[in-house]
C-alpha cells in the first residue's frame, strides 16, 4: 500500500507542531502491508499531544502488532489549519505510523474516553473519504468500531459507527482480527452484514443497525430489540481477569513531540469499588482486579529501560486502594533511590495513608503539589455521592502534608450533583479557609497554597446517577460566581486560594452526548456540518452552535437539549443503553439513587460484605485483590540513575 | 526540609556534532532536547547534573535550527561526572535516538568559549520552480545592496530587520545535488549554496528567502527543502571551517 508521505510532506512546512503528523515514535513499527491480511488503523479522536500516551490505544496497538499477519497503525484528529491544506490537496486521514490512508484498513477502531471525541470522528471519517452514515458504506470501507468508556452509551453515535465494544480490549481486539480473517478468508460471504453478524454472534460486540428502536409519543424510548436472528437481546461487556497475563505496554511509546503526559504509566489495578455514585468509570470496570506487585515492578523496570522516561506514573482509579501499595511504594523508592527528579503526587484519597505513600515516593525528591478530592462541598453532599470523608478527616490529611513539607494542597470539587443547593457550593469556600489555617498552624505561617479546582458534574450512563436531572448551567454559573465571590471576599485569605473552574455550557452538551438516544445523531451531524470540533478545546468549543444544532434537529418534536439534559428520568423509563450489560444490576442502581436521595452510604465491598450490585455473579468471578505476600526484591544492576514514581488517577486526569 | 542532594562534580566534557534529516527536520528544539536527555537516560551516561532543589542535566545547546530545517551540522555539548571513552559514548546515544537525529561526531573538550567559534553557517536551499537564470539574477539582485529590510512574523507582531548584511556568500551550486536528493521528474529546481554570519538579529533562511523576493520576486512554488551543511569559524577566504579543530590538537 502507498505511502501517502510525499503529498504530505510538502504541507508540513506550513503548519504548527508538524512533528505530530510524522510517526517513527520510540517503539512504533511499520508492518509489511502485503503480508498482513488484517490490518487496523487505531483512532484517539483528539489531537495528537492528548492521543499518543492515551494507554488504551497503545496496549492495542502493542497487542495487535505482536501478532502474525495482523498490522495495527494509528491515527489521531488532525488540526483545522493542515486538515484545510489536506482538503485542499485531496490528501486522505493518514495514519502517522505508514503513513497509509485510512480508508485502506480492515477496520477502524476509535477509542473514546469521552464524548467529546465524537465531532473529530466525523472529520476523520470525512477526511479519509468513508462515508458517515454506516448504512452506505461498501466492502470497500474499513469497519468502524466504537470502543472505550463511551462506548457503555454509544447510541448518539450509532449512525456512524458499524459496531462497538464494551469493556477491556485486549482480548476483544484478537476475536474480532479471528473472526474478520475468518470472513475474508471465506470469501466475505453476506459482505458487510454478514461479517457484523459473525461479530455479533461471538459475543460482547453491539452492532446498532440490528437493533431497532421505538418511541412513545412523549418522546421516551418503548423498546430497543433485535431486528434480526443471533443476535443477543443483551450485549454483555469484556473483562480481563488477571492482569499479570497482560503486562501491556511493554514497549510504551515515546514521542518526539511534547504531549500531556510526559511520563510512563503503569496500570496497577482495573476496576473500582469506592461506589462514588458519580463515577461511570467506577461502575463500568467492575470488578477490582489488582496486578500483583512483582508484575508491578517487572513493568516498571522493562518500562524504563525501553523508554528512556524520568517518571513512572502508578495508574488505576484510586491507586492508594492497591492490596500492597505500601510495600510496591517502599519496593520502587528502595530500587530508584537516587533520583534527579523532581516528583509530584496526582492522587486523591482523603487520608494521612495517602500522604504517607507520597512522602515515600518523594524520598529524596522534591515536594510541591498533593492532590485530594473531596468532590462534593458539604458533608450532606459527600453523603449523595457517597464520597466518604469527612471535613475533619480532610483537615487532618492536609495538616499532615503541610506537615511533612508539602507546600501547595489541592483540592477537586464537583458542581451541579444531585440535590445540591447554594450553601453545598459555598461549603467549599469555608473548607477552603479551614485547609489555609491548617497549613498555617503546621507551618508555622509560611507561604502555602490551596487550589480549588471544580469541574460541572455530567450525569453518566450505568452509574445511580442515570436517572438524575443535570444541573442547568445557569445555575452551575451562578453557584460558581458566588463561591469566587466568597472565597475572595476575605483578604486574610484570598491570596492562598487558587480557583479553577469552567462555565456550566460545556457540561451540558456534554450530558447532552453521554446520555443521549439515537435522534441525538442528527445534531451531532449538524453540529459538525456547521463547524464543530475538538470540542475538549475551549477555543474550538461552542456552545451556541450545538445548541442552536439541537433546536433546529428537534424542532416540532417533543425532546429537546433540556429534554436529555435537564429532566430526571423515573424508574421505568427505558434508558437508552439498557440492552448494553455493564454487569451492574439496574435495580441495585436504582436502589442505589433512592439511597443518594436519602443521604445514605454504601461500604467498599473489598472490606466489607457484598452490596449485590451484581456484576461478580453476572459475570462469573469476584475481586481479584491480594495481597499476594510476594515482594519486590531490589535489583541486581544498578537502576537507570534519575527515575521517580508518581501516582495517578485516572478518574480526574 | 532537607538540603538539595548534592551532585557530583563535573570531570569531563564532551562536545557532539550532530544531524536532524530527513522527516525529523520537523522536530523543533524542544523536541529534541526532551529527546536527548532521554537517550541519556536509556544509553545508561553519567551525565552531570545542575545543583538546587530541581536539578537538570548538563546539556547545553548552541544555534538550534528553526523546526522544518535539515542539518548536517547541529551542536551540543554535556558535562560527564565520571570519565568516560567519547566514542563509545557516542555510539551509545546514536543508538537510543531515533534514526534521523544522528551523533555524527564527538571530541573532547579542551578549548573554552565553543559558542563564540560558531561565527557562520553553510546552508543549502533547494529552491523549487525556479531555474538556473531566475536564480542568478536575483542574486546578483541582492549582492548589490548594500540592505535588504525584510520583515518576520513574531509573537509580538511584526519585526523588520536587515536581511543583506549577513550574508557573505551566495550562489547557485554546480556540483548538483550533494546532500539533498531530488525527485526525478518534478519541476525544475536549482540549488542555492549561502554563508550567512550567526548573529543578532539572526538572519535565517527563511529571512534570506524573503530578501530573494523582495529584490527579484524570487517565488519558489513549493517549499523549500533547507539544510544547514556546515557552522564554525570563517575563515580568510570566507568559507566555514570546521569548529572541533582547537579541540582536536
Amino acid at each position: 500500500m502507498r505511502s501517502l508521505w510525499s503529498e504530505l510532506e510538502p504541507l508540513l512546512p506550513r503548519v504548527s507542531k508538524p512533528i505530530q503528523y510524522v510517526g517513527g515514535e520510540l517503539n512504533s513499527c511499520v508492518k509489511d502491508w502485503d503480508s498482513s491480511d488484517v490490518r487496523w488503523a487505531l483512532m484517539y479522536p483528539d489531537a495528537y499531544e492528548v492521543g499518543l500516551p492515551n494507554q488504551g490505544v497503545m496496549i492495542l496497538y502493542e497487542v495487535l502488532n505482536e501478532m502474525d499477519g495482523v498490522l495495527a497503525e494509528r491515527t489521531y484528529a488532525i488540526w483545522p489549519d493542515l486538515e484545510k491544506l489536506m482538503r485542499e490537496n485531496g490528501v486522505p486521514q493518514f495514519t502517522v505510523d505508514g503513513h497509509r490512508s485510512v480508508a485502506d484498513f480492515d477496520l477502524l477502531g476509535i477509542s473514546f474516553s469521552t464524548e467529546l471525541g465524537y465531532t473529530n470522528m466525523l472529520s476523520a471519517l470525512d477526511l479519509a473519504n468513508i462515508p458517515l452514515a454506516a448504512v452506505e458504506r461498501t466492502l470497500e470501507h474499513p469497519i468502524v468500531i466504537a470502543g472505550g468508556h463511551a462506548a457503555f452509551n454509544p447510541e448518539p453515535i450509532s449512525d456512524f459507527i458499524d459496531c462497538a465494544v464494551l469493556g477491556d480490549g485486549e482480548e476483544a481486539v484478537i476475536k474480532i482480527t479471528k473472526v474478520v480473517r475468518e470472513w475474508k478468508a471465506a470469501g466475505r460471504p453476506g459482505g458487510r452484514d454478514g461479517v457484523l453478524e459473525r461479530l455479533a454472534a461471538a459475543g460482547g460486540i453491539y452492532v446498532p443497525r440490528f437493533y431497532d428502536v421505538e418511541y412513545l409519543v412523549d418522546g421516551r424510548i418503548k423498546r430497543i430489540a433485535p431486528n434480526r436472528p443471533n443476535v443477543p437481546f443483551r450485549v454483555s461487556k469484556h473483562t480481563v481477569m488477571d492482569l499479570d497475563e497482560w503486562p501491556y505496554p511493554k514497549q510504551p511509546l515515546v514521542p518526539l513531540a511534547e504531549t500531556v503526559h510526559e511520563r510512563m504509566s503503569v496500570e496497577i489495578f482495573r476496576g473500582c469499588t469506592r461506589g462514588c455514585r458519580f463515577c461511570q468509570a467506577g461502575m463500568i470496570t467492575r470488578p477490582v482486579r489488582e496486578r500483583s506487585i512483582t508484575g508491578i515492578a517487572e513493568m516498571v523496570q522493562r518500562g524504563l529501560d525501553a523508554t528512556g522516561f524520568a517518571e513512572v506514573g502508578l495508574l488505576s482509579l484510586s491507586s492508594a486502594d492497591h492490596s500492597e501499595i505500601g510495600e510496591i511504594a517502599k519496593g520502587l523508592a528502595d530500587r530508584y533511590e537516587g533520583s534527579n527528579v523532581g516528583l509530584s503526587l496526582p492522587s486523591t484519597r482523603v487520608d494521612a495513608f495517602n500522604v504517607d505513600l507520597a512522602n515515600e515516593l518523594t524520598r529524596n525528591g522534591r515536594r510541591s503539589g498533593l492532590t485530594f478530592a473531596p468532590e462534593g462541598g458539604s458533608e450532606r453532599m459527600r453523603q449523595v455521592i457517597n464520597k466518604m470523608v469527612t471535613e475533619d478527616d480532610l483537615i487532618n490529611t492536609v495538616r499532615t502534608a503541610y506537615q511533612n513539607g508539602w507546600r501547595q494542597v489541592k483540592l477537586y470539587f464537583m458542581c451541579g450533583l444531585p440535590t445540591e443547593q447554594d450553601d453545598d457550593v459555598l461549603q467549599i469556600a469555608v473548607l477552603a479557609k479551614r485547609v489555609i489555617d491548617a497549613g498555617r498552624q503546621a507551618t508555622g505561617g509560611k507561604d502555602i497554597r490551596c487550589t480549588v479546582s471544580i469541574g460541572g458534574f455530567v450525569p453518566k450512563p450505568h452509574t445511580p446517577f442515570q436517572w438524575a436531572a443535570q444541573c442547568d448551567h445557569e445555575t452551575v454559573d451562578h453557584r460558581l460566581k458566588i463561591l469566587r465571590a466568597a472565597v475572595q471576599s476575605d483578604r486574610r485569605y484570598s491570596k492562598n486560594i487558587g480557583f479553577r473552574y469552567h462555565d456550566g455550557k460545556p457540561s451540558i452538551i456534554e450530558g447532552l452526548l453521554s446520555r443521549g438516544d439515537r435522534r441525538v445523531g442528527k445534531v451531532i451531524l449538524t453540529a459538525w456540518q456547521r463547524g464543530q470540533r475538538f470540542d475538549g478545546w475551549s477555543e474550538h468549543f461552542s456552545y451556541d452552535r450545538w445548541a442552536l444544532a439541537a433546536a433546529d434537529v428537534f424542532n416540532e418534536t417533543p425532546i429537546s437539549l433540556d429534554w436529555f439534559t435537564t429532566r430526571q428520568r423515573l424508574e421505568n423509563e427505558v434508558l437508552p443503553w439498557d440492552h448494553l450489560d455493564s454487569g451492574l444490576d439496574k435495580e441495585w442502581l436504582w436502589s442505589d439513587w433512592q439511597e443518594a436521595l436519602a443521604g445514605g452510604e454504601v461500604d467498599d465491598c473489598r472490606w466489607s460484605p457484598c452490596f449485590d450490585c451484581g456484576v461478580c455473579p453476572s459475570m462469573g468471578t469476584e475481586i481479584q485483590i491480594g495481597p499476594t505476600g510476594r515482594s519486590m526484591p531490589l535489583l541486581a544492576i544498578s537502576p537507570l540513575a534519575t527515575s521517580g514514581v508518581v501516582l495517578e488517577s485516572l478518574a480526574h486526569s | 526540609m532537607d538540603v538539595p542532594h548534592q551532585q557530583a562534580p563535573v570531570v569531563q566534557r564532551l562536545r557532539f556534532k550532530y544531524a536532524k534529516r530527513g522527516r525529523l527536520r520537523f522536530t523543533s528544539h524542544r523536541d529534541f532536547s526532551r529527546a536527548f536527555e532521554r537517550a541519556l537516560r536509556r544509553a545508561q551516561v553519567p551525565i552531570a547534573f545542575s545543583s538546587g532543589f530541581s536539578p537538570h542535566p548538563r546539556v547545553s545547546y548552541a544555534n538550534a535550527t528553526p523546526t522544518g530545517v535539515s542539518s548536517e551540522a547541529e551542536y551540543l555539548e554535556i558535562a560527564l561526572n565520571e570519565v568516560g571513552n567519547p566514542e563509545e559514548i557516542r555510539a551509545n546515544l546514536d543508538a537510543a535516538l531515533p534514526i534521523g537525529l544522528d551523533l555524527i561526531e564527538v571530541v573532547e573538550a579542551k578549548t573554552p568559549d565553543f559558542a563564540l567559534r560558531l561565527e557562520a553557517s553553510l546552508w543549502q536551499l533547494v529552491l523549487v520552480g525556479i531555474d538556473q537564470d531566475a536564480a542568478e539574477g536575483a542574486i546578483r539582485a541582492l549582492l548589490v545592496e548594500s540592505e535588504v529590510i525584510v520583515e518576520r512574523k513574531t509573537k509580538d507582531g511584526n519585526r523588520r530587520f536587515d536581511a543583506r548584511g549577513a550574508i557573505s556568500g551566495l550562489w547557485v551550486s554546480k556540483n548538483g545535488a550533494e546532500n539533498v536528493p531530488i525527485a526525478g521528474d518534478g519541476p525544475p529546481s536549482v540549488i542555492l549554496k549561502a554563508v550567512v554570519r550567526n548573529g543578532s538579529p539572526s538572519v535565517r533562511p527563511d529571512d534570506l528567502l524573503a530578501a530573494l523576493r523582495v529584490v527579484a520576486g524570487l517565488a519558489p512554488t513549493s517549499p523549500t527543502l533547507v539544510t544547514r551543511l556546515a557552522q564554525g569559524p570563517l575563515n580568510a577566504s570566507g568559507n566555514v571551517v570546521d569548529p572541533f579543530d582547537p579541540d582536536r590538537q
